[in-house]
């Protein structure tokens, strides 16, 4: 294996960097459930788009699936119990962004079970392209790898532009998560029953699994079981950061490329995350809804890092208190550490974009300060930065506060805020940072 | 001697030439300027800042030449150089009163909590975009100074708790601080509006008094206190309806519990109500 791997050159694309994984704390590490948080807090804006609204009054009793919240229009999806208990409140609560935004508060009963008692099973091989579509909007579906973007409204492009492939997400490029490994191995009959739904949703030719060469053991298992009569393939690219990005994913399986400010439809292809296809797998066919996401909790300061099954809406605090944690706990990211952000208290609640729990100690190597020294022009950013932005010139431009020269000149709505400049600069500079003040800037002129 | 001749005679008729196209070209190409636009403009502040609604001094003085606009638009000026112009150009004054920056906030380091230690750039913007910065309080002031660095006028200073104060003598409402709030907390109000609620914390009852301990609780005195319609509760919030400005008082304050509402005197004093929770902490609250 050693000495061929040596010769195995794996698809990528260009630039990119190579952050230290550190996986191997939770890859081995089955997916497990916790026991249920006392109160759950469901936020009402949990992906892009319109909120939902709540169909459920205060005081009233709901069992673990039924539908608490319906889709504000094509735009948004609904919401469903993710426990059997009582809704306590409809209020405002904490989100990792910062705003409070409208939540509701769903008291678990003593004892709740984790059977889900809401469901209306159903023959999805006899379901038409437009029905499946929407039961996966009824199904509540979006991007679990962290965009929430809503599933179904990727399955009906835009007029005039065709579905040709469905690019199937299982790269996972972000240090220490292992989640959608853990799902490639042991979801892989709901996964494919997933992927046989999107090719029949959009229309699509081909279904391509794109795994990164560090998991080359989910993508042996996933050959295995891959049915010869579908168009579904699996291939390994390689290991590299962000791999997982899907213009990147798209460049490195099908060497073409997003054009600048347009969605991937208008190449023809659809990017599905391995968890959302292996969650619309298991759901659609028995008509439930997504009340729970595969987890990875994992960092230095979690005294037993896993996978877990989370139901949506347990704040962050409960689930690390079931890990258990070190005394010297430093900051807590939600997502991976490049793209993820710290959360300012641990009250927030896991929503369904939330695919890690990166707890860090207090005298990790990465939180200690380092003092910011000027641009040296040395280009590293450059030649890390996978979109081919000018990290350096943004950077300078951003001290200058000419945001709007950044956007006109340097494409700056290009940049998907990946890190990788802010992770290669010698001098410390915060690029990254920069980036999203002026980028938020911009959004705010604009209003 | 011929050749030096030669040469000046040269220069001199070359100088002719073009003397004589620079003065055809000046009759031809005349453009006609208004002289009193530039005498309006010496007695217009030049600070170029905009609250007029024009890009800056010149173009207002273009506007009040043509007729356009009435010199008391511009609110940064001492009433009697706006007579002045108005005078000088034979209209009247017209309306137009001095506007104010005013911070809807008054969490101050020592009295509102702090959830998280921020530890980035030093800048409202960015603490605002890694999960809304430290504050417990959503909604207030991260106390970063983002409004003081876009200030030109030097209008803004960060007091000692980290809490942005206006100066009202020197804030000509250019609106900078509007903008560069991340929070939204600054707005532009005419100096009348003295009564303000410092404040935008929408949490339901008491539920906001974990975050701070200025914080509006939608109690509802100052409702009962002042005159009907003038102060409303919106969103767990109360609100001025400054249309009824005239009816405002102090009355209003006398009963806030925790000094949300207060009243803003000319020279920058905030009168609390004498039923305000004193605060006598001067040290900044340690993390929660």
């Amino acid at each position: 294996m050693g000495l061929i791997s040596l010769f195995q050159r794996h698809r990528t694309f260009a630039h990119g960097i190579y952050p230290v994984e550190h996986k191997e704390m939770t890859a081995d590490k089955p997916i497990r459930r916790l026991v249920f948080a006392p109160e759950l807090v469901i936020p009402l804006a949990q992906h892009k788009g319109a909120p939902a609204v709540p169909l459920v009054k205060v005081g009233q009793e709901v069992v673990r699936g039924e539908p608490i919240a319906c889709a504000d229009g094509h735009f948004s999806v609904p919401m469903h119990a993710p426990a059997t208990g009582l809704i306590r409140a409809i209020a405002l609560a904490p989100t990792a962004d910062g705003p409070k935004t409208p939540a509701i508060y769903l008291k678990v009963y003593h004892a709740a079970s984790q059977a889900v008692l809401y469901d209306l099973e159903r023959d999805v091989d006899r379901m038409t392209a437009e029905e499946v579509i929407a039961a996966v909007q009824d199904a509540g579906l979006v991007g679990l790898g962290g965009g929430a973007f809503p599933s179904h409204v990727k399955m009906r492009p835009p007029a005039g532009r065709l579905i040709e492939t469905v690019l199937v997400n299982g790269c996972e490029c972000e240090p220490y998560l292992t989640c959608d490994h853990r799902i490639m191995l042991e979801q892989t009959a709901a996964l494919i029953r997933g992927i046989k739904l999107a090719l029949k949703a959009t229309g699509a030719k081909r279904a391509i699994i794109g795994v990164e060469d560090n998991k080359l053991d989910a993508l042996a298992h996933l050959r295995q079981h891959l049915p010869p009569d579908l168009p579904i393939s699996a291939q390994a690219v390689k290991t590299k950061y962000p791999q997982g990005a899907e213009k990147m994913l798209i460049k490195s399986l099908l060497r073409r490329e997003v054009p600048a400010g347009g969605i991937t439809a208008d190449i023809g292809v659809a990017v599905y995350n391995v968890g959302t296809l292996a969650q619309m797998g298991e759901l659609l066919p028995q008509g439930r809804g997504l009340i729970e996401r595969v987890v990875t909790v994992s960092g230095p300061a979690v005294l037993q890092p896993g996978n877990f099954l989370v139901p949506i809406g347990t704040p962050v605090r409960h689930v690390l208190e079931q890990v258990g944690l070190r005394e010297n706990l430093g900051e807590v990211i939600l997502g991976g550490p490049m793209m993820g952000m710290a959360v300012a208290s641990l009250d927030v609640p896991i929503i369904k974009s939330v695919s890690g729990i990166v707890a860090l100690e207090h005298e990790d190597p990465d939180l200690a300060y380092r003092k910011v020294y000027p641009c040296i022009k040395c280009a590293e950013c450059v030649k890390a930065c996978p979109v081919s932005l000018n990290p350096s010139m943004l950077g300078e431009l951003a001290l200058a506060r000419q945001y709007e020269r950044m956007a006109a000149e340097f494409n700056l709505d290009q940049c998907f805020e990946c890190g990788c400049c802010a992770y290669v600069c010698p001098s410390n500079i915060p690029l990254t940072q920069y980036f999203r003040i002026a980028k938020s800037i911009n959004r705010d002129n604009q209003k | 001697m011929a050749t030096i001749a030669t040469a000046v005679g040269f220069m001199a008729a070359l100088g002719m030439l073009l003397a004589t196209i620079l003065i055809v070209a000046n009759r031809q190409l005349y453009v006609y300027e208004d002289p009193r636009i530039d005498e309006v403009e010496d007695l217009l502040p030049r600070a170029n800042c905009g609250a007029c609604g024009t890009a800056g001094c010149r173009p207002f003085a273009e506007m009040l030449v043509k007729g356009e606009a009435a010199p008391g638009l511009c609110t940064v000026n001492p009433k009697h150089i706006n007579q002045l112009i108005a005078d000088y150009l034979g209209v009247a004054l017209g309306a137009g009163e001095r506007r104010t920056a005013r911070l809807a906030c008054a969490g101050g380091k020592h009295v509102a909590f702090l959830r998280a230690s921020y530890a980035g750039l030093s800048s409202c913007r960015a603490a605002a975009l890694v999960a809304g910065g430290g504050k417990g309080c959503a909604w207030g002031c991260l106390g970063l100074g983002d409004c003081e660095l876009v200030c030109e006028f030097k209008a803004i200073r960060l007091d000692r708790y980290g809490l942005p104060r206006v100066d009202e003598s020197k804030c000509t409402a250019c609106g900078d601080c509007v903008t560069a709030c991340p929070k939204n907390l600054f707005s532009l109000h005419p100096v009348s509006h003295r009564l303000w609620v410092a404040c935008q914390n929408r949490d339901p009852g008491d539920e906001g008094a974990h975050d701070c301990d200025v914080v509006c609780t939608a109690c509802g005195r100052c409702v009962q206190d002042s005159p009907e319609g003038l102060i409303g509760i919106q969103d767990h919030l109360a609100e001025v309806d400054y249309t009824k400005n005239a009816l405002a008082s102090k009355v209003a304050i006398e009963r806030c519990p925790t000094g949300a509402i207060i009243w803003i005197e000319s020279d920058g004093r905030v009168i609390k109500g004498k039923d305000a929770r004193k605060v006598i902490r001067k040290e900044a609250l340690p993390l929660a």
